[in-house]
């Protein structure tokens, strides 16, 4: 899989309560959550966003609530992949489940221009160009266990074929 | 850095059992059946609707999912209801033995060990990241998202990476007024909010050995705020007479052993610490009391699976027993579960919050996620016994919240400004 997209940045710690805030919580639908998406923390984001974006982040990304109703909100905004130096445990597992595209690159992508520059992300090779300049980073690669979540397309998916094998 | 041993943790060992193998490591992944599965008024409804997609028309055991109305209830808006009624619905349709209505219901951290569900050596998943609370009883439990949620309804299992494990030893013996709040609060603040990402927090020590229960649920519920899997306490006697009269069932305790492999170890001596306040917008903006004080306040609110038991009731009405909270200041107390509520009615300790013209709800999560019961406005500050304090956690994104013990919020409210309770007591 191959992606490219225009980037916004973020930096460390990035909570969940910040991706979508709790005040949203009484819906499940992706879209409606997507119109607050980073509101308290960027209240411009939800306009700016354009289906295709990637979002490019610092340390510990989607910390704190374990609502699914954050990468939801990502996805549902049209986001095609986030980028962070690291993901809080919960929101790695809620993203991998539902099938949003998340990579961990523990190089410096703080530089780049948001909203301007763009990047190409190669799955497969796990690696991110920056088409501007066209340098290129390594993200880490999935473990097998999580590339096979993925090919069968998340987790209701690859249970629902592990209850069917038995 | 590694300490040498051969032996396995706690965590390990309960793992190593349920897929019988001798010996686990951190980072291995099992898949294991899980003993519990709990859901919320946010969560279940997203993993309901993923649990329609297995297609089937039954769960994996009626008995071992638990659903919990809590966050938006009493139903706050019409949204609210709606969503509350599709876990009602669930829980009729698939014949749920544990759905807890309200009137019957609590903050899901303290109504499921008070209700005898959690015994030790158990594995649990809850769609809610304090469901590490539960690590206190010595169970091995972690938060998941809503679609782990449904898949474990379905097919009563999870996978897991087995944690590497930390270990926090407290020692000499907690002065006055301070708490298992203050010592989560003095750890997180030490190694921040990804200090523990991804690990197992061990608490042990002599101030762990006296501490009672609910200061230890206060203690592993908190486990997340440093991004931590779980947090856990080694069952003693203190657990045990906790589940005496609550637990029917036998149940194996698991230990560490003595040459336990920790990836690290942390050690704190507590014998002079002061009680602990986190500033936003994070739980590890942490410092003592005594360079909070003078922090004006608009609210107070004394509640929420972290500190709404019994304990930290008593504690908030000693400091308020016989005074008024500051002209201007709201308090909210919030008894975390309907048992709790009735103890403290029966205790007088409610009278207590009344005289002094608090606020006393009937149990929620409420304001501690900004849901309803107590937003704040543009500009206002609030003290709360709560767990996070990010940005508009609580209300308008200019609002601000600041973190602590039942204690320093019950002596803050009387003073309106953030201070020790030794000093309003004085």
């Amino acid at each position: 899989m191959i992606l490219q997209g225009r980037i916004w940045l973020f930096g460390d710690n990035i909570d969940t309560d910040a991706i979508i805030a709790a005040r949203y919580l009484s819906t499940t639908e992706p879209r409606e959550l997507a119109a607050h998406l980073m509101e308290d923390i960027k209240p411009d984001f939800p306009g700016l966003v354009q289906n295709g974006d990637i979002i490019v982040a610092g340390n510990n990304f989607g910390c704190g609530s374990s609502r699914e109703h954050a990468p939801l909100a990502i996805k549902g905004a049209g986001i095609s992949c986030v980028i962070a130096r690291s993901f809080a445990r919960i929101f790695y597992r809620n993203s991998i489940n539902i099938g949003l595209p998340i990579l961990e690159c523990d190089e410096d992508l703080s530089g780049l221009r948001a909203g301007e520059d763009q990047l190409k992300v190669n799955f497969d090779l796990g690696t991110i160009t920056h088409l501007q300049s066209g340098r290129e980073y390594q993200a880490a690669p999935f473990p097998p266990f999580m590339q096979e979540l993925i090919s069968r397309g998340g987790l209701v998916e690859y249970v629902k074929a592990r209850l069917e094998g038995c | 850095m590694m300490s040498y041993g051969n032996g396995m943790t706690m965590v390990e060992k309960i793992f190593a059992a349920r897929v019988e193998q001798d010996r686990l490591s951190p980072g291995d992944l099992v898949n294991v059946k899980v003993d519990l599965a709990l859901g919320n008024d946010i969560t279940a409804p997203v993993a309901i609707k993923e649990f329609k997609r297995f297609g089937l028309d039954r769960v994996f055991d009626p008995e071992k999912i638990v659903l919990v109305p809590d966050h938006f209830t009493p139903n706050k808006d019409i949204a609210a209801a709606e969503q509350a009624l599709v876990l009602r619905r669930f829980a009729e349709d698939y014949g749920l033995k544990y759905y807890f209505e309200v009137g019957r219901m609590g903050i899901e951290h303290a109504l499921l060990p008070e209700q005898g569900l959690v015994r030790p050596g158990m594995i649990i998943i809850g769609a809610d990241s304090h469901t590490c609370t539960y690590g206190a009883i010595g169970a091995f439990a972690t938060g998941v998202g809503s679609t782990d949620l449904a898949a474990a309804m379905a097919s009563g299992e999870a996978w897991f990476k087995v944690p590497p494990t930390i270990r926090f030893e407290y020692s000499g013996h907690l002065p006055e007024w301070v708490s298992g709040k203050d010592l989560i609060l003095l750890t997180i603040g030490d190694i921040g909010v990804d200090g523990a990402r991804y690990r197992a927090m061990e608490f042990a020590g002599t101030a762990i050995d006296t501490l009672p229960m609910d200061g230890r649920l206060t203690m592993a519920n908190m486990a997340i705020e440093a991004g931590g899997k779980c947090g856990y306490m080694q069952p003693d006697q203190i657990t045990f007479d906790y589940l005496e009269g609550r637990v029917a069932q036998a149940y194996t305790s698991v230990y560490s052993d003595q040459d336990a492999v920790y990836e690290k170890r942390y050690t704190y001596d507590v014998s002079n610490l002061e009680p602990q306040v986190a500033f936003p917008p994070s739980p590890d903006n942490v410092y003592p009391v005594s360079e909070a004080k003078g922090v004006k306040l608009d609210q107070v609110v004394i509640g929420s699976c972290t500190n709404g038991r019994i304990d930290d009731l008593r504690a908030a009405a000693s400091v308020i027993r016989g005074r008024k909270i500051k002209k201007g200041l709201r308090l909210l107390v919030i008894p975390a579960t309907q048992q709790i509520y009735r103890q403290a009615m029966d205790e007088g300790l409610l009278a207590d919050f009344i005289d002094a013209e608090a606020a006393v709800s009937t149990p929620t999560c409420g304001p501690c996620l900004g849901g309803h019961m107590g937003i704040l406005a543009r500009g206002e500050r609030a003290l709360a016994t709560t767990n996070r304090n990010f940005v508009g956690r609580m209300g308008h994104p200019e609002s601000e919240v600041f973190l602590s013990s039942p204690a320093v919020a019950a002596a803050s409210a009387v003073a309106g400004t953030i201070v020790h309770p030794g000093e309003v007591l004085s």
